[in-house]
């Protein structure tokens, strides 16, 4: 919300290129989640809560750890713990911190018609300015993740800001300054690729075979990654994607759909309007009303008897 | 002119017709702007007409049930003039001497004409599939119950409807104000003589053989 | 008094050896003027053990009638106890019960009833209960000992909210009414109320620094070289810079002889924050102060080999270099004993070495030995099946009662352990409300067998029962606990996580201490929270 505007790469239901003079030299920013070093204690969501004053509802017990059960518009980070009984018999507690992934093709962005409800920066951080959100729900749609979340009370959307305010002063996020294990990381999206990278090594060397980072190219990559133990199969940790991308249905909608849709609307009153100043109005002349008359007057003398 | 007035002598349209037409109309316009808006961001400037973004999104949907219930008033009024008859598919044949204005070639039609009735079928399709896609994406109410691919369809569905109804209204509009005398059957419910004679003559027959006027 | 221990082999350094040292030091503290050598450093004002004090006896000692008064600081006795009928039983019979506390403890309440969490019925409970609040520890300052030894200073942070004052405050108010009391009407023994040192600026509110000068201690009298009386190492009146330099003759005083050090004359070294660490092997010395002598590794000569070399080239921690033992820590041996004279490592104890055979140390024997938990799933112990008095610890204490109320295996057929959650810290964090939404409601933990047996899935609400007590909770399914099998048996586990009870701002839930047994180690009389019996149903 505090960056500047020269910093927007993108705007929701803009069509015109926004300022685009200047670009980070340093590139984007990322968080990297390593799922393989957190122990689930909810230090995140904690100082999430703390950082951006919020206060989610102290809920019930529905049979797991993961408290909240969901996000809303009071949490914007959840844990969600999956237990998984892998090939050789033994058994993983995979803990992934769910939240929004900052992709960098954005689907809230991209379906949401309110100009300047959903803003891209330059350093790759999706953020929500609420104050434009009209309540519609279209990024809900749009999301490859079912990450925004629209609150009852004041009807907006709401979701991880990758602390953009923090990142704006060249702090880093809540999460990541709270996380004990340093599970969390942040930095520029290069410096965690490699620190990614260097941390899959260590895990296929600890037996992780299939360990890997999570940066799916269906939505351009995003700018919240996760190194993963098993990334040949993310739908382990709790339904995350496999293969995310924004729904075709959601890019013919906000894509192909809209101009030719306004122009066929915009090109049917023209073609009325040309019509009508070629041929002419369809009117009933005088000669055809005294027929009419004489025809109908001549019917009721003939019914009449 | 005045000899126009005193020709009005068909009742077409009753009071209870027009109202009904005009209250769908009415929120036809409503919806359109506010849907416009929410459809197409060079339009969303249309959502000040309704007090803003937040309240074409509330809006929107209960006005969509009130012009969906108007309208299926309008469907039982009307939906037994509208059946396709063979005259109506010769009538479509000769779809070029109707836009140039060469009525008399045409075969005699009833009430309605062939192209009055495929819009009422099409506005019938458009708004079923927008009160079905419209509830599946009413978001503060319902879209909590639904599959987000199932969401996501609707979202395009509603889109396409909309788009259909749009350009079937602009139709509808265009062809009240070519064929003079038709704005005037919905705004004072007659027309004249001629104008039921020339337009619809078997419906024209079928008044002037009754003793009363009315239809 | 137990005899200072003489060392057992040669040249060992056996230092608790310098316990009279310690000792006296320690009544000075206490009694001042008033404990000398004539009157034997005051001993006699001291209560003598006749048996262990511990909370069990507490508990058991209310429970039979035989105490007026119980003071819980900082304690939630009614959460924190084990079998938490009989605790509340034993507070029903006190005549008053002060609770000091920055929270507001269900102790304090336990009168109170609050459903089916607290079914008690106040017309039958006359205590009197004083709840006096306290400020928190971010509110005061003073100093934090870690497990790693370490004493921290801490500064205060913010003043304490409404009527809560500190517990010094507090502690302080009570001494002073009940001292100006036996002055004014006597008593039986008043004397080591009277005679107590009360040294501070202001009676009322003594500094936490007062109290840090004081339990590390300062000359009464000049400290001289017990090789040479010339050299005084500390002038009357001044801080002493350690341990070794406490004497037995009444010419020092020290609260807290293993803290000697922590505020010498040049000042408070627990408020240290030097982070360098010289030899990069992770040694802050010079970050606050640790106990005793600010050694960070215990015993680390035993880094070294025979010869005073470190096993580890690459971590050395401190070596003999011919003259003294230097290095990146102060070292935990005396410094200038040449490792040829063979003085073990273990310089507390008399032998110089670590021991499997510990003689005269451990109420059941010598020798380690399995026992099992006074509730067990088999009923006996599997390394001596046909001993019955050798099932469980038979030094191991038990109150008249106590063992009608355990369970068998044939009852409660499954094991229980109590265990703790990232998310909540004890009975605390059940008041803080971030900590309540990341973790709200009770919750037991049971395996899919055992779940399936009693036909219950993730989410219902199950009822957990021993001999003791019951609760109903949710159950949480999980993979993670799987049946064991014990000498051929299937011994389902029941996971009790125990942060909850009825006050707070996350859901009320029952203490988990209503379930366990009264039973504790025969040594340290650690209550048997971790395993004991229980059954489950579906509620």
């Amino acid at each position: 919300m505090s960056l500047q505007s020269l910093d927007i790469k993108r705007l929701s239901a803009t069509t015109v290129e926004p300022p685009s003079a200047r670009e980070p030299i340093t590139g984007t920013v990322a968080k990297l989640i390593d799922v393989t070093k957190c122990i689930g204690c909810k230090a995140c969501q904690t100082a999430c809560m703390e950082w951006n004053d919020l206060r989610d509802e102290v809920g019930e017990n529905h049979g797991t750890y993961d408290n909240p059960r969901d996000m809303s518009e009071h949490s914007w980070t959840v844990m969600r713990f999956s237990e998984y009984e892998n090939p050789n018999g033994n058994l993983e507690w995979l803990i992934r911190k769910d939240g929004c992934m900052h992709c960098e093709d954005p689907g809230c962005l991209k379906a949401c018609p309110s100009p300047g409800a959903i803003v891209q920066y330059t350093n790759g951080i999706v953020d929500f300015h609420e104050e434009n959100c009209i309540g519609c729900g279209y990024c809900v749609s749009g999301c490859p993740f079912d990450v925004p979340r629209i609150s009852k009370k004041d009807n907006r959307a709401y979701k991880c800001t990758l602390c953009s305010d923090r990142v704006a002063v060249g702090q880093e996020p809540a999460c990541v300054k709270s996380c004990p294990t340093g599970a969390i990381v942040f930095g520029t999206k290069e410096d965690m690729k490699q620190h990614a990278a260097e941390r899959i090594i260590d895990l296929k060397s600890r037996g992780f075979d299939q360990a890997g980072l999570y940066d799916p190219a269906g939505v351009g990559g995003t700018h919240v990654m996760y190194v993963l133990h098993h990334a040949d199969n993310p739908s382990l940790y709790h339904g995350l994607p496999n293969k995310p991308r924004i729904s075709p249905m959601i890019g013919v909608w906000k894509g192909l759909a809209k101009p030719l849709a306004v122009a066929s609307m915009a090109a049917a009153a023209l073609i009325g309007f040309f019509h009508y100043t070629r041929i002419g109005p369809n009117e009933v002349s005088e000669e055809e009303e005294r027929e009419a008359i004489e025809e109908a007057q001549a019917s009721k003398e003939a019914h009449h008897e | 002119m005045s000899n126009e007035k005193e020709n009005l002598q068909i009742e077409r349209y009753t009071p209870n017709d027009r109202s009904f037409h005009w209250a769908t109309a009415i929120s036809f316009i409503l919806l359109a702007i506010s849907g416009l808006a929410m459809f197409h961001p060079a339009l969303f400037w249309l959502s000040n007409l309704l007090g803003g973004g937040q309240w074409t999104r509330i809006l929107h949907p209960f006005i969509g049930l009130l012009m969906f219930g108007l309208f299926a008033i309008l469907v039982f009024r009307f939906w037994h003039h509208n059946l396709m008859e063979p005259v109506d598919w010769q009538w479509l044949k000769q779809i070029d001497d109707v836009l140039n204005n060469r009525e008399e070639k045409l075969p005699h039609i009833g009430r309605y004409n062939a192209g009055q009735k495929l819009l009422f079928f099409t506005l019938l399709g458009c708004m079923i599939g927008l009160l079905l896609s419209g509830l599946v994406i009413w978001r503060a109410y319902f879209s909590w119950i639904f599959p987000i691919g199932i969401i996501r369809f609707s979202a395009l569905l509603h889109a396409f409807c909309a788009f259909i109804l749009i350009t079937s209204i602009i139709v509808h509009i265009y062809a009240a104000i070519w064929v003079k005398g038709s704005i005037g059957a919905m705004v004072r419910g007659k027309v004249s003589f001629g104008w039921a004679r020339k337009h619809h003559r078997l419906w024209f027959d079928e008044i002037v053989k009754t003793p009363n006027e009315k239809q | 008094m137990r005899a200072p221990k003489k060392p057992l082999r040669p040249n060992q350094l056996s230092y608790w050896k310098n316990y009279r040292a310690f000792h006296v030091s320690l009544m000075k503290s206490w009694f001042g003027d008033a404990a000398q050598a004539s009157n034997n450093w005051g001993y006699d004002y001291l209560p003598k053990l006749d048996k262990p004090y511990d909370l069990m006896q507490a508990i058991e000692l209310m429970h039979q009638g035989k105490m007026n008064g119980y003071i819980t600081q900082g304690f939630n006795i009614l959460a924190s106890a084990p079998n938490s009928k009989k605790v509340s039983e034993g507070l029903s019979k006190l005549k008053f019960l002060v609770v000091m506390d920055p929270l507001a403890v269900e102790t304090a309440e336990f009168w109170k009833p609050h459903g089916e969490f607290n079914d008690v019925d106040p017309s039958k409970i006359q205590t009197e209960v004083f709840r006096l609040p306290t400020s928190c520890f971010a509110e005061e300052s003073g100093s934090l000992v870690s497990s790693s030894r370490v004493l921290q200073w801490h500064w205060q942070g913010a003043e304490p909210p409404g009527e809560a004052r500190s517990d010094i405050d507090i502690m302080s108010g009570l001494f002073l009414r009940l001292r100006s009391l036996y002055k004014t009407e006597g008593g039986k023994f008043p004397d080591p109320i009277l005679n107590l040192t009360w040294p501070y600026a202001k009676s009322y509110s003594p500094r936490p620094e007062e109290l840090a000068r004081e339990f590390n201690g300062r000359a009464l009298a000049d400290v001289v070289d017990p090789k040479d009386a010339t050299k005084v190492l500390v002038k009357k009146g001044e801080q002493l810079a350690g341990f070794a330099q406490l004497r037995d003759d009444g010419s020092t005083t020290s609260g807290c002889w293993i803290f000697c050090g922590s505020w010498p004359q040049t000042g408070n070294n627990m408020a240290r924050r030097d982070n360098s660490d010289p030899t990069g092997i992770g040694q802050t010395l010079n970050w606050a102060w640790a106990w005793p002598a600010n050694r960070r590794v215990l015993y680390n000569r035993a880094s070294c080999d025979v010869n005073g070399k470190p096993f580890d080239p690459t971590r050395k921690l401190i070596s003999w270099n011919g003259t003294a033992w230097t290095g990146a820590d102060v070292p935990d041996y005396k410094a200038d004993e040449p490792p040829e004279n063979g003085m073990g490592p273990f310089i507390m104890t008399p032998e110089g070495v670590g021991c499997f055979f510990a003689s005269k140390a451990m109420n059941e024997g010598p020798f380690p030995e399995h026992y099992e938990p006074f509730e067990n799933p088999l009923g006996y112990n599997p390394l001596h099946p046909k001993n019955p008095r050798a099932t469980s610890n038979p030094a191991a204490r038990l109150f008249a009662g106590d063992r009608e109320q355990l369970g068998t295996h044939e009852e409660y057929p499954h094991v229980a352990t109590s265990y703790r959650l990232t998310e909540h810290f004890n009975y605390w964090t059940k008041h803080a409300k971030l900590n309540a939404i990341v973790q709200p409601e009770q919750f037991v933990e049971i395996g899919e067998e055992l779940a399936k047996s009693v036909g219950v899935k993730a989410g219902d609400r199950v009822k957990v029962s021993s001999k003791r007590g019951h609760m109903v909770a949710k159950a949480v399914v999980t993979k993670r606990i799987k049946p064991l099998t014990i000498e051929g048996k299937t011994v389902q586990t029941v996971g009790l996580p125990h942060h909850w009870g009825f006050a707070g701002v996350a859901k009320p839930g029952y203490f988990v201490n209503t379930l366990t047994p009264e039973v504790g180690d025969a040594n340290t009389q650690t209550p048997e929270f971790k395993s004991f019996l229980v059954k489950v149903e579906k509620a």
